[in-house]
């Protein structure tokens, strides 16, 4: 036995060591867990500028271009503040990336961008922090109300509205002169200068489009359609309604006859044909131009920007498309850091910034100022676009609603109407199905779930 | 071949005795560290997923203990079956294809016949060298039908080739990018079996007048038949958990990779997307439970044959 002794302890001492460095992977990733304000209790502006002026790291995740800028002037007006600005993706790539963090508990940002039709979905989850803490309450007035509504859900507000996205057609001019086509009106137009563009030139289309979720239902929504009603934990899905046949009997005929690009949205191709004409028009949010002028630098003064084409000759019906907010994650142990933070991009100085930058804010003092409604956009040809969007937001149709469970309803589009744009079903048959799983997860998620 | 006779019984039972005295603790001790690392990073993950299948958590309602509701529910998924009966055709058709090319690059390079060998093992091997994400994007560009190969190929000829990237196309795409990859991995697992049959058996072939394919049949096959067997229990396994290809896909072509297009995929879309974690470890046990019994049952059935 006695022979044995000295490798039964080397034994052990290796045991022992592997625990022990086991123990102390464990343990190092909890120490900074319980920094700054985590509870409820509420936030002083004084005690926002102490931490400010302490200091410290925070990480923000948004695909937003022009947050660049207001990063930067941030970190000049708070010099001991490090920001760490992440494209995690954009959209339901982020989304998926975020709540990934969320399960893991660890490795999420501080700051997050959020869409609203998304946010509801995280303030439900309880990912993000109720902003009631810092008095963001008191910002209701300073911002429009649609985006507002979006981020004051049950009496809490989640996010700071940052910007928002009334719609508006993005035309490439040149291509429209070159084949004398007439900028739409009506989406009956639009189907009828799809056809003879795609016929002029076969590389050409008049939009991609490869099943969008949040594309479908803004179209649907400025056709009068109220597919989702939402009341508590009561959910209906409705895609038969009159509004979404308006959408589905005109875009049927653009997919069935080829006329849409099978380009993704945001992918390399997909800047590409913006800037070489193979993509004419674009109906989307007034956010677009920042990321127009950052992502097509070559389009620079080909496009123009015209009120969206209506569903009836005559009519001025608007919708919003995106539009997002930022978010301080419930996660985060630089809370307070965090909001100031936001509250800079989205009330604060980095507002101006962000206009410089193209983008459209939800702030009304900067909507209405003669200023902003006045802004000559070079990369549009000198036009005043946000006009159009100014208008277009007056004119977004009231009483839309989405799921409290949008991004996973996104997130399954193309499973289901997607089905449309690659085979013989039809968006119609693609949007009940959609209307069957957006249903059943609803129930199987604790919702009342009808027709 | 006495030499190679194992020692005589006297000394091993004495050896045994020996052993058994201090077995309790050395060994023990020794395997002390690789069990908490195997306690650690694969019994508690496994726990940790059969605890959670237990549980739903709802967005109204919170967590509840739901018993095997969730297995109840994996069992009549038609989206769960649907990514399985997909994931099976995979296996069905890509892994004797892949298995075969594999097999026949091996016997080449181990016939001598073959001009530039080395050159050729370090060539075919080579796409196993480059990681899974690379290979689908690079093959994702070459199957683009706007820029990719597909394209030039469109363009220089005047021709439409079908698209590889459309819903009934995209299994075998996929399958050419996974045969593509592990060819070079299989070929040197068979490669490395060959070179171990001793040339003796060779030689004998040889007096007895036996030719090139005779010696295949009759001694290179039967000698690999363990190789092939666990290559085959590899690829069943890895068939099973097809995920990056159809995953990276996925942003290029989403309409014809859905989000439950394999049950890999499914259990990634249930957590991250649809905060289902609960249910996605319930579908990730019956998968892995699925996996295992197939794959020992090949196992089983290729170990009889050898006997």
């Amino acid at each position: 036995m006695r022979a044995t002794t000295p490798r039964t302890l080397s034994g052990l001492a290796l045991l022992c060591a592997t625990a022990l460095s086991l123990t102390a992977c464990g343990s190092s990733g909890t120490d900074a867990g319980s920094a700054a304000g985590s509870g409820d209790a509420a936030v002083s502006a004084s005690a926002l500028q102490s931490a400010l002026a302490k200091g410290g790291t925070i990480t923000v995740w948004a695909w937003e271009p022009t947050l660049k800028q207001v990063v930067s002037d941030f970190e000049a007006t708070y010099p001991k503040v490090h920001v760490d600005l992440v494209n995690a993706g954009t959209g339901d790539k982020q989304y998926t990336a975020l709540q990934n963090a969320v399960q893991a508990g660890s490795g999420g940002p501080d700051v997050a961008q959020i869409e609203y039709y998304a946010l509801g979905q995280f303030a439900l989850g309880k990912s993000v922090q109720d902003l009631g803490k810092y008095g963001a309450a008191k910002l209701s007035g300073s911002y429009s109300t649609g985006p507002w509504n979006s981020v004051d859900i049950g009496g809490g507000v989640y996010a700071l509205p940052m910007d928002s996205g009334p719609m508006a057609l993005f035309y490439n001019k040149k291509v429209f002169d070159k084949y004398h086509l007439t900028v739409p009106t009506t989406w009956a137009q639009y189907l009828d200068d799809a056809r003879r563009l795609h016929a002029a030139d076969p590389n050409a289309y008049i939009t991609n489009d490869t099943g969008d979720a949040g594309f479908t239902t803004s179209l649907i929504w400025q056709a009068g359609g109220h597919p989702y009603k939402v009341d508590g934990t009561k959910v209906s899905v409705d895609f038969t309604d009159a509004g979404s046949n308006a959408f589905t009997g005109t875009w049927q005929q653009l997919v069935s006859g080829k006329l849409l690009a099978p380009i993704n949205s945001w992918s390399d191709q997909w800047y590409k044909a913006l800037g070489d004409g193979s993509i004419a028009t674009l109906a989307t949010g007034a956010w677009m131009p920042a990321n127009l002028v950052s992502g097509v630098p070559g389009g620079s003064g080909d496009w123009r920007v015209a009120p969206l084409p209506q569903w009836q000759a005559g009519q001025n019906a608007s919708a919003e498309n995106g539009g997002s907010s930022l978010a301080v994650m419930k996660a985060s142990t630089h809370q307070d850091l965090a909001y100031a933070f936001a509250q800079f991009a989205a009330a604060g100085a980095g507002v101006q910034d962000r206009i410089k930058g193209g983008a459209f804010p939800a702030t009304t003092a900067d909507l209405n100022s003669p200023a902003f409604l006045n802004t000559a956009f070079p990369y549009f040809g000198g036009q005043q676009a946000n006009q159009v969007f100014a208008q277009s937001a007056k004119n977004v149709v009231k009483g839309w609603q989405y799921l409290p469970y949008q991004v996973y309803a996104n997130s399954i589009f193309n499973d289901t109407v997607g089905k449309a744009y690659v085979s013989s079903t039809t968006l119609a048959e693609g949007l009940k199905n959609w209307q069957d799983a957006s249903l059943n997860y609803g129930t199987q998620q604790g919702f009342t779930t009808g027709k | 071949m006495t030499v190679a006779a194992p020692p005589a019984p006297p000394g091993r039972s004495g050896r045994a005795r020996f052993a058994r005295v201090r077995r309790d603790w050395t060994g023990l001790g020794f395997a002390a560290p690789f069990l908490a690392v195997f306690a650690l990073v694969f019994l508690a993950p496994i726990a940790y997923s059969v605890y959670l299948s237990l549980f739903q958590d709802r967005l109204i309602g919170g967590t509840t203990f739901v018993g095997i509701a969730n297995y109840r529910q994996a069992v009549d998924d038609p989206q769960f079956w649907d990514g399985l009966g997909r994931v099976g055709l995979f296996l069905a058709v890509q892994v004797p294809v892949m298995l075969g090319i594999a097999l026949l690059v091996a016997l080449a390079l181990d016939s001598g016949r073959l001009y530039g060998r080395d050159f050729f093992r370090i060539t075919v091997f080579l796409p196993y060298a480059v990681p899974a994400v690379v290979a689908t994007l690079m093959w994702g560009f070459l199957y683009g039908t706007r820029f990719g190969l597909v394209a030039d190929l469109d363009r220089s000829f005047g021709i439409t080739l079908p698209d590889p990237l459309s819903p009934h196309l995209i299994l075998g795409s996929i399958g050419n990018i996974v045969t593509w990859e592990f060819i070079g991995y299989n070929m040197l697992i068979f490669y490395s079996a060959l070179r171990v049959i001793p040339s003796s058996l060779y030689e004998a072939a040889a007096i007895d007048g036996a030719g090139q394919w005779r010696i295949v049949a009759a001694i290179k096959l039967p000698a690999i038949r363990g190789a092939v067997v666990i290559a085959t229990v590899f690829s069943i396994i890895g068939s099973f958990q097809l995920f990056n290809e159809p995953s990276i896909l996925r942003p290029l072509v989403p309409d014809s990779v859905t989000t439950s297009y394999t049950p890999n995929l499914y259990t990634y879309s249930l957590a991250f997307s649809g905060r289902q974690e609960d249910y996605a470890a319930t579908v990730a046990i019956v998968m892995g439970v699925v996996t295992m019994v197939v794959a020992y049952a090949f196992q089983l059935r290729g170990m009889r044959k050898e006997a």
